[in-house]
């Protein structure tokens, strides 16, 4: 199962809504590396609102997917995280610090907004 | 003590899902708040990647336990994989040999109430851990 990476001017949006098992998770990282250099996205905002589950694998993914698009030179906002996945992530001891999160898609999108303006 | 017991065994990759989903479950059924389901279902996910990893296959049993006036949900992953060479550095934060984020068992005791680890080199591994429901 592919997760579908949509382009809004200078932007990728993403929303995860299924569970994602490590496979799709693999795909997804490459499919949007590779959507970022044929678009030329310079921000990407992945929305995690209907997911429930964050394990360390997809943690793992999820963070190297926010590192590998810097090194392109776009920026990855993670938005929507669940308070149960916040709470389930720190007792796992995964602390995500260099990753840039916001509530929800709006505040997400403000918030590439002004990281790419200034 | 009552108990009620079922299992999914771990194959493929996408048996991770199929474990952490039915845990979801019995733990919903059992009356476990939305974050304790969360810490249940990546508990397993957890214990059943690893067996994945290290051992190919194995599985993970269900139990639901009803111990004097306490309901709790036991969890137990077992395979017959190489074992845990050394245990107490398994246990370690931040130690993994598979390059993951050695997230892994330190995590899993973090997330459940009870924890206990039994494992023989060559012969395989056990970990059983269990959460109460708080009332």
């Amino acid at each position: 199962m592919r997760i579908p990476i949509l382009k809004l001017h200078n932007y990728l949006l993403v929303s995860i809504q299924i569970d994602l098992d490590d496979q799709t998770a693999i795909e997804f990282q490459e499919d949007l590396l590779s959507k970022i250099h044929k678009s030329g996205a310079t921000g990407v905002v992945i929305d995690l609102t209907s997911v429930d589950i964050i394990d360390s694998f997809i943690a793992k993914v999820l963070g190297d997917v926010v590192s590998m698009s810097d090194l392109m030179g776009a920026k990855v906002v993670l938005t929507g995280i669940q308070p149960a996945v916040a709470m389930t992530l720190i007792d796992l001891g995964i602390h995500m610090q260099n990753v840039p999160t916001a509530l929800d898609l709006e505040q997400g999108l403000i918030k590439l907004r002004q990281e790419l303006e200034e | 003590m009552s108990k009620t017991q079922s299992c999914v065994h771990i194959k493929k990759e996408w048996d991770i899902v199929g474990a952490r989903q039915m845990g979801r479950e019995k733990a919903k059924e059992l009356g476990f708040g939305t974050v304790n389901q969360a810490r249940i279902a990546t508990a397993i996910s957890e214990l059943a990647r690893n067996i994945y990893l290290y051992a190919g296959t194995g599985k993970i049993s269900y139990e639901v336990v009803n111990d004097m006036n306490k309901l709790g949900l036991k969890i137990i992953a077992s395979d017959d994989g190489p074992g845990i060479a050394d245990i107490s550095k398994s246990m370690e934060d931040g130690f993994s040999t598979s390059g993951g984020l050695g997230a892994g068992l330190p995590g899993v005791k973090r997330l459940m109430d009870d924890f206990d680890i039994e494992s023989e080199e060559g012969k395989g591994t056990t970990i059983t851990a269990i959460k109460w429901v708080r009332k």
